[in-house]
């Protein structure tokens, strides 16, 4: 278990700017009040009630790689604006600033690393960066990823935190969708094990997408997965939501994830639905 | 010039719509009265063909948008009665319900046998009810599938034809899975051997239009539009008040030309002067023209070759830099 025990010096200061500051931070499902070293260590889970705070990509870097292992590909891949995009103000502008802001790239970081000693390809989005929202980009950063994957024949693992498409590249992100979907036909045709991991939220055109069409559907617990957002879908009906709806459980229910994983449970769980898909059964 | 009177006219349609029923009317007039008109009339007839043409040359995205959306303007089954000379359509996807916002069959286009799969919307309020506002449901993208497959089986060609202004944003859509039914068309599609080509002939809103929009080649009718949201939904979001639509529009670039110039639609379908609306007949034909040459062309390329082509196509789509 020594996967659970967080080195001190690990949090990258980007960190900090999701999470309140301060000694204390209130849990947003229970209101507890945690100290925030015990919430590190705890991973970002109320130890009182289990919600799964949102975190960025590097403290699941932490979670899911061995140490170390994680090496990061196509880091320096960058929006364009190709449509000149302006609402109250420029794509453009509104994107730098969000990469100063965030000290990511992108909304996706991919790379190679291994889980347990076993080599994998990855991609983390990153909710921090406009929404986790898909541009093209975040489509060409999983494309090469699932290129990487079936090149190398080595499971690819996508972990989604996302709004959906990014409206700011129109039509050049919902075409993400199409491409993505093209790539993991492909290594599926190879048989190279695609898993998918889907966190709060995962919706739009990333659940759209990737994220429904791993081999293995693992949520975490009482994240947000769904196509439209509940506020949507409550103008349309114009009535209230169920309780629980298009969270992990709800969708479970309804078929559409294989297991929920407790973040704690999530690389051991992970771990062994990689080395079960690379186990070779032999006569003895 | 053959038109049929308009019921429905926007503002920017307005001054040659007044000046074409003023046309008739004196056609009208002559044919009672015998009074000699032709030369007024030729004369007013040609004032209004260049209106039309400079109207229409110059409409804005927000235009086009409300062109796409006219409530006269031909729908999926009024293009697949014009321009097949068989169809027999295929109902449900054999695990839930017959979704009616999409419509699939199997279909005969001159000497092509293909199967064709289209959004389709209502005409009258009892009609856009039945058809949900060709909103399709997780059963809708389920069922196209279904009829796909039955294509890759048999070695059909599949034509699909766009016209959504979504998914359908609904419990039971969720409940049933919504973006799984849609990501798997487009996992699926990405690899069918037989030829697809999508057209887009009115509305293209979001995955609700691309889960049957991949393919060979993507056509585009100059009068629709397609976007990653529809122009109300982004200018809700990003300016936060759905007025702002024709700006969203722009700010997007939703219309064929854009979508011509940033390389995804590979063929604008120009539409009868006035818009497909105006003449449902010309429309088909020349949608069906432009079918059967693409399905000509890609008849020609070996099967794996295709394949190869397509991932690469939308593999292409995207802007980026790298430093």
């Amino acid at each position: 278990m020594d996967w659970f025990k967080r080195k001190k010096n690990s949090l990258q200061p980007a960190q900090k700017k999701d999470m309140p500051d301060g000694l204390w931070i209130k849990c947003d499902s229970c209101a507890e009040i945690i100290y925030r070293k015990e919430l590190e260590k705890k991973y970002y889970v109320c130890p009182k009630c289990d919600h799964h705070f949102r975190i960025g990509y590097e403290t699941y870097i932490d979670i899911l790689c061995d140490e170390g292992s994680f090496k990061e590909f196509n880091k320096n891949l960058l929006s364009d604006d190709p449509l000149e995009f302006k609402d109250s103000k420029r794509y453009s502008e509104k994107y730098k600033a969000t990469v100063k802001k965030t000290g990511l790239n992108e909304a996706v970081i991919t790379g190679s690393a291994t889980v347990d000693k076993q080599p994998v390809i990855m991609a983390i989005m990153d909710f921090r960066f406009l929404g986790g929202s898909m541009g093209s980009v975040v489509g060409e950063k999983i494309s090469r990823a699932a290129d990487k994957a079936l090149e190398l024949k080595q499971p690819l693992i996508i972990l989604s935190s996302s709004g959906g498409a990014r409206m700011h590249e129109g039509i050049l992100s919902l075409m993400q969708l199409a491409k993505t979907s093209a790539k993991l036909a492909r290594l599926a045709r190879h048989n190279v094990p695609y898993i998918s991991i889907l966190t709060n939220p995962t919706t739009g055109g990333t659940t759209a997408s990737y994220a429904m069409l791993g081999d293995v559907h693992i949520a975490e617990p009482g994240a947000l997965i769904g196509f439209a957002g509940p506020r949507v879908i409550k103008q349309t009906i114009g009535q209230d939501l169920p309780p629980g709806f298009q969270r992990s459980e709800f969708v479970l229910d309804h078929g559409f994830i294989d297991f929920i994983a407790h973040r704690h449970e999530l690389k051991r769980r992970l771990s062994h639905v990689i080395q079960f898909f690379l186990h070779q059964n032999e006569a003895s | 010039m053959a038109l049929k009177k308009q019921k429905f006219v926007y503002d920017f349609e307005k001054p040659v719509v007044e000046l074409e029923n003023k046309i008739s009317e004196m056609k009208e007039y002559a044919l009672s009265t015998g009074v000699e008109l032709t030369d007024d009339i030729k004369r007013l007839e040609r004032k209004a063909k260049q209106l039309r043409k400079e109207i229409y040359s110059n409409l804005t995205r927000w235009d086009r948008v409300k062109l796409a959306r006219h409530p006269e303007r031909p729908y999926s089954l009024d293009y697949i009665e014009r321009m097949c000379s068989y169809f027999e359509e295929l109902h449900g996807d054999r695990k839930f319900a017959d979704d009616k916002a999409i419509v699939a069959g199997l279909a005969q286009i001159d000497d092509y046998s293909v199967v064709i799969v289209g959004q389709q919307k209502g005409r009258d309020t009892k009609a856009k009810l039945h058809r949900n506002f060709g909103m399709p449901n997780p059963e809708g993208y389920r069922k196209a599938l279904r009829i796909m497959q039955l294509a890759e089986k048999f070695n059909k060609p599949i034509i699909t034809l766009i016209d959504t202004p979504g998914a359908y944003p609904g419990i039971g859509a969720e409940e049933r899975g919504q973006a799984e039914a849609i990501a798997r068309n487009l996992f699926e599609m990405s690899h069918f051997t037989v030829p697809i080509i999508n057209v887009v002939i009115g509305e293209g809103a979001s995955g609700g239009a691309l889960g049957i929009g991949v393919g060979d080649r993507i056509l585009m009718m100059d009068n629709g539009w397609y976007s990653v949201i529809s122009p109300e939904g982004c200018a809700a979001i990003l300016w936060r008040d759905s007025g702002h639509a024709p700006d969203a529009a722009e700010a997007m670039k939703v219309a064929a030309n854009d979508l011509k110039n940033l390389n995804i639609v590979d063929e604008i379908i120009q539409e009868p002067e006035g818009g497909a609306h105006q003449d449902a007949d010309k429309a088909a034909e020349i949608v069906k023209k432009t079918i059967i040459k693409h399905l000509n062309e890609l008849l020609k390329i070996p099967v794996e070759q295709r394949i190869e082509k397509r991932i690469e196509k939308f593999s292409k789509m995207g802007a980026w830099k790298e430093k």
